[in-house]
């Protein structure tokens, strides 16, 4: 799609660069005179968003790193360990060190918010589909290492939702025993993954190396991601193929503006967060010690996983639970083989758009399901219920209501092209 | 003959699949230190037993201990709560079997095989749903409720209400005069 390079060194030295290292012709291709679809909206802001995240995330992160110590031995009062103590000594002490952790950990929140309007939209307009298969696919493994990432830590202020956290997650593992019989694998797996019989000091140590190098592995990917956009080059609200130049305006200005103004107001929301209501999206039981002999009443995930625990709360029998759980992220990567409809975008698909807009609803019911009590009830119905109707419509939704839908629906007329739609028929300019 | 290419395995074809070969087991070799060095360590692996006096724990009490890491409960049953105990038929348990350390692997899940003096019951604190520690006096069984998913366990530390598939572990434990038990 990128068609042949336009890029023209102007000067001796990058005529000497450009025979050796094409860096900067790469550059020019991808980032300045890359053709892109002249309709995208506001919804595919949300790649340069992300991007931001995670320059934010880095950055934030190797510093903190330089204050943290990774240490359960025990802290200054009894109780606390050396980690939360030098967790509070950034919130305290060191200069700007509440604004760094603040912007770090809030800064984890407002990465999966853009993360899931970023699905979200790939879902409505079809951008999972021929010939973007490998591009979603990769945006899932993407969705998986940040949730790796943002697991791994939570644990490491070593508070009590941090403990209970890290031993619920790592025993979803233990469900393989009633499998493996005899041979125990899963409490194996469980063991090694703590380097200790139960959550302790060697697993505090080695989240820690995995949190700092995780990041850097999701960098790698996301190259691969935008590597793989550019292949087939951008979707589109209309979803229909780019004809030739008229549907299409160079990525920069128009698309850097674009993307730079809304990235703007996501920072704004962002700082909103930051220092208005910096606990708003934590838990107050994590400012408690991580004490391994009680665990806290109510114990929840951060909001960005409610609807999968919501999912595992509602199933009354481990294996099963835990397979439930991990099936609802796996399937997301079978999505572009189980559309069997021929029409990307959901403007033109007039049934599956209510079912779509029917998932966002269970999505959200199921993450209210997932905050409440294990017994909560709503106006006389147990929430355990709801979230197993809930479960039952995220998965009825990619394996039956897909590639159903796509055979019996009748899906409105396409337009010729993208110029046509945007400028009206009489304004285009000849194809 | 040069040119006539043969189906028999060549001095080359051998040299090609030996060197192969050795090349794999010296990077499953080296691969073994990187995965082993996760678990856990010699200092770890040490064992530790603990000893626990009765005498301050009272009737109706459950009491919680720390060993190997992890929660353990010693509570001291009324009479009540141990009849309440016994008249549970063992077809009627989620989890049939005694799971006790001290007892065969396939012991019944009786409340006699949950405990070496009746009025005693040391279980582990350990969920064995996801590893949280259950709180004591809740549920609708007299014993434990876990909060994290709703488990419930009976007087007898068996799983009465799921997720959860087992009963509570009893470890190996040894009453060392009638106030004071070894745990380990």
């Amino acid at each position: 799609m990128s068609g042949p390079s336009t890029y023209v060194p102007e000067t001796g030295f990058t005529r000497w660069l450009d025979q050796r290292l094409p860096i900067l012709r790469f550059s020019h291709d991808t980032m300045l005179t890359f053709p892109t679809p002249r309709n995208l909206n506001f919804w595919y802001a949300f790649g340069a968003i992300l991007t931001f995240c995670l320059g934010v995330q880095i950055v934030t992160g190797i510093v903190l790193a330089m204050h943290f110590d990774p240490s359960a031995t025990v802290g200054a009062v009894p109780g606390s360990s050396a980690a939360f103590d030098s967790v509070e000594s950034i919130m305290r002490d060191v200069n700007y060190g509440w604004l760094l952790r603040y912007v770090h950990a809030n800064g984890a929140s407002m990465f999966f918010l853009a993360v899931y309007v970023h699905m979200f939209r790939g879902l409505y307009y079809g951008s999972y589909k021929a010939p973007r298969e490998i591009l979603w696919i990769l945006g899932v493994i993407i969705y998986l290492l940040m949730v790796m990432t943002a697991f791994m830590g939570y644990v490491l202020p070593w508070g009590q939702m941090s403990f209970w956290a890290a031993t619920v997650i790592t025993n979803l593992f233990s469900s393989l025993d009633q499998v493996t019989g005899g041979l125990k694998v899963g409490s194996h797996i469980a063991t090694w993954l703590w380097g200790d019989f139960a959550v302790g000091g060697p697993t505090l140590n080695r989240f820690f190396s995995l949190h700092y190098l995780l990041p850097f592995i999701i960098a790698a990917v996301v190259g691969l991601h935008i590597w793989a956009l550019h292949v087939p080059g951008n979707n589109n609200p209309l979803g229909i193929d780019v004809k030739g130049p008229q549907d299409t305006v160079p990525f920069h200005p128009y698309y850097t503006a674009k993307d730079a103004f809304y990235v703007g107001l996501f920072a704004i929301l962002f700082a909103v967060l930051v220092f208005f209501a910096p606990d708003f999206v934590g838990n107050p039981d994590n400012y408690i010690p991580a004490n391994p002999l009680v665990t806290p009443a109510d114990i929840v995930p951060e909001w960005y996983l409610l609807p999968f625990y919501a999912m595992l709360r509602s199933i009354p029998q481990k294996l099963i639970g835990v397979l439930v759980l991990g099936g609802a992220i796996v399937t997301l990567a079978f999505i572009p083989w189980l559309d069997t409809s021929k029409v990307r975008s959901n403007r033109f698909r007039p049934l599956m758009k209510q079912f779509f807009w029917l998932f966002v609803l269970d999505c959200l019911v199921l993450g209210y399901c997932g905050s409440q009590g294990v017994d909560a009830a709503v106006v006389g119905i147990p929430l355990v219920w709801v979230a197993r109707l809930g479960t039952a419509y995220y998965y009825g939704f990619f394996w039956v209501l897909m590639p159903l839908i796509g055979l019996i629906e009748t899906p409105r007329p396409l337009p010729d092209s993208i110029a046509k739609s945007v400028l009206g028929a009489a304004h285009a300019p000849a194809e | 003959m040069a040119t006539t290419t043969t189906a028999e395995p060549t001095r080359r074809d051998f040299l090609y699949i030996a060197t192969g070969s050795v090349a794999a087991v010296g990077a499953a070799a080296a691969l073994w230190p990187l995965i082993d060095q996760m678990n856990p360590s010699s200092a770890v692996l040490a064992l530790a037993s603990i000893e626990i006096d009765l005498t301050p724990i009272q009737v109706g009490q459950s009491v919680t201990f720390k060993f190997r890491g992890h929660p353990l409960f010693v509570r001291r049953r009324s009479p009540a709560e141990i009849a309440t105990a016994k008249a549970v038929p063992v077809s009627e348990l989620i989890d049939p079997i005694a799971r006790n350390l001290n007892l065969p692997d396939d012991a019944p899940a009786t409340d006699a095989n949950r405990e070496t003096h009746p009025e005693w019951l040391v279980v582990s604190g350990v969920c064995t749903h996801l590893g949280c520690t259950p709180t004591a006096y809740e549920g609708d069984f007299g014993g434990w409720l876990c909060h994290c998913h709703g488990s419930q366990y009976d007087v007898a530390g068996r799983v009465r209400k799921g997720p959860a598939p087992q009963n509570l572990e009893i470890p190996v434990y040894s009453f060392l005069s009638p106030t004071r038990v070894k745990v380990g």
